[in-house]
């Protein structure tokens, strides 16, 4: 008995020094960028660093805003495609495929999650760049929309099976009373399910956006990394994270230069927690509404 | 049973270890993708000769293979620019002496699309080009449309040194960058492909990485050929080189002095760069 005793009390505080590990890991990491970007603050003023409208490392120009707009124009682009396509793919795994179309389906979108992106770079810029170019009759192919074309491939996955899930993770209930009341099955997708479904699909989305938005490689090679402020979906820019990518490099560690790619690795890291919180808000609620 | 045979297999892989600490160091070298190749092709002839080096090289930039120089994590920095006061001074500052080795000269070739009809460009012209005052190809005589500018990013030493000598035109005092609406590439191959598929594409690559595929202009008249760099009349030119310890010894000093031998210069020549002895 004492010996059952000591090993489950060894058992629990294991257990809970593992899980604490990891938080440890990661308010460490928070520590790290962030004491790394105020030492940026305190030899650049922040206001020229949020409000800048130039990003020319080398000469001294920490301008964060044709940054954040490139990566404002991948994101749209993604999300554009991703979200309607992974909808409509959740919808058709959950609801309509067969058994074994369903399983088919799965195998083939988890595959699509383990494409390497230098491989997804590889092909925007050999494939997919030149057709742009011509089709949209710019002088180049390296643009957001080829970016955000590639990102979207590589949210699909997440955005599919967390949609799936929690579609498929609706009660019974709902879809019966609502074709026990006459409605057909596209009516009770579009006014029963999905409402229903709408916070586990919203969370999905969100955790595709953070995974848009933190990708590297493939939007360093493709989207030409030029940082222009004024751009749009069409015009090469530069992201935050192909910038840390490109520089982090160069640097001469301790230099403005190296800290200022901490000031921007904290950008991204605001954006990415405000996103987890978002989407684990969402999580909850919709597991409420399943009474779980 | 089983714990007998965990003891024994680590048992093994301590005997394994210990093993391996007593062969020779294996040299690194990283840095600069433009003489990636060269340095690449001189460990392996190294290699041959000295059965027991070990070398490995990797790239990744200029910057980077100095900046690993400088935290102590490789032997040998490749670099095609040559080293920063601001990093001279983190030298210093970590007590690393160091010595620029200079392995050859690069001409910086550059290129258009076949189909594109200019031939030659001046330098000032050309810096004008890159700093992003002139945008059209009509400017320049060919036809009616945006010139494509296409510069290496921030982490080559080419990007660095075009910049100073081109888009400057050499004045320490200048302050001019590359033109806004520059595209910064993440690689010499990455240049290639555009301006291979892009008529109206403009860009820069180290000599070494020439390809049919696409066309090599003339600045201020001169072809940017391996006796034009060598007699320095061809006028984008610099040196690449090895930033190593001034008080190097074992396998590292032996390379160094491998790479400046007849031997290793010839290399250097095979690979696309003017000797520098």
């Amino acid at each position: 008995m004492n010996i059952r005793k000591t090993k489950d009390l060894f058992m629990k505080n294991s257990i809970f020094g593992i899980a604490g590990f990891n938080i440890i890991i990661v308010f460490l990491i928070f520590l790290f960028v962030f004491t790394n970007s105020m030492k940026f603050f305190t030899e650049f003023p922040m206001g020229d660093f949020f409000m800048g409208k130039e990003w020319i490392s080398l000469s001294e120009k920490y301008g964060l805003l044709p940054l954040f707009m490139g990566s404002f124009w991948v994101t749209l682009v993604a999300l554009g495609i991703s979200v309607p396509l992974s909808l409509i793919t959740a919808i058709y795994i959950a609801e309509y495929a067969k058994p074994k179309t369903r399983e088919g389906l799965k195998v083939l979108i988890e595959t699509m999650a383990a494409l390497p992106s230098v491989v997804l770079g590889y092909i925007g810029l050999y494939v997919l760049s030149n057709p742009i170019k011509e089709f949209f009759g710019l002088n180049t192919g390296l643009t957001a929309l080829t970016g955000g074309i590639l990102l979207a491939f590589m949210s699909i996955p997440t955005m599919v099976s967390i949609s799936e899930d929690s579609i498929r993770a609706l009660d019974k209930s709902y879809k019966e009373a609502s074709l026990a009341l006459g409605a057909n099955k596209l009516e009770t997708i579009i006014k029963i399910i999905l409402p229903a479904a709408f916070p586990g699909i919203f969370a999905g989305i969100m955790l595709g956006f953070g995974r848009i938005i933190g990708e590297t490689m493939t939007v360093l090679m493709v989207t030409g990394n030029a940082p222009i402020l004024d751009a749009g979906v069409l015009s090469p820019v530069r992201t935050l994270t192909a910038t840390i990518a490109a520089e982090m490099g160069e640097v001469v560690q301790g230099s403005t230069h190296y800290y200022s790619l901490f000031a921007v690795g904290l950008v991204l890291f605001a954006i990415s927690f405000a996103t987890n919180t978002i989407a684990d808000h969402f999580i909850h609620k919709s597991r409420k509404i399943m009474g779980k | 049973m089983l714990k007998k045979i965990l003891l024994g297999a680590s048992l093994l892989l301590l005997v394994a270890c210990g093993e391996g600490k007593t062969k020779s160091e294996v040299i690194k070298l990283q840095g600069s993708d433009t003489i990636l190749n060269t340095s690449q092709a001189i460990s392996e002839e190294f290699m041959k000769e000295n059965k027991e080096a070990r070398i490995a090289v990797t790239g990744g930039g200029s910057g980077t293979g100095i900046a690993a120089k400088l935290n102590g994590t490789v032997h040998i920095a490749m670099a095609s620019r040559s080293i920063k006061d601001k990093e001279l001074e983190k030298a210093k500052e970590v007590g690393i002496d160091l010595e620029e080795i200079v392995l050859g000269f690069d001409g910086i070739t550059v290129i258009t699309n076949h189909d594109n009809k200019i031939e030659n460009l001046d330098r000032a012209v050309l810096g004008k080009v890159f700093a992003g005052e002139i945008t059209n190809w009509n400017e320049l005589g060919g036809d009616d449309a945006e010139i494509v500018v296409l510069s290496r990013d921030s982490s080559s030493g080419t990007h660095s040194y075009f910049k100073e000598a081109i888009v400057r035109n050499g004045d320490k005092k200048s302050e001019k960058e590359y033109g806004k609406k520059t595209l910064y590439m993440p690689s010499n191959q990455a240049i290639l492909q555009e301006v291979k598929n892009n008529k109206y594409a403009l860009g820069y690559i180290g000599m070494g990485y020439m390809e049919d595929s696409v066309k090599a202009l003339s600045v201020d008249n001169v072809e940017p050929s391996f006796k034009n760099v060598a007699d320095k009349s061809y006028p984008i030119a610099r040196e690449v080189y090895w930033y190593v310890d001034a008080d190097r010894k074992g396998d590292a000093a032996k390379l160094v002095e491998f790479a400046l031998s007849p031997k290793g210069q010839e290399i250097v020549k095979s690979e696309g760069f003017v000797p520098a002895k």
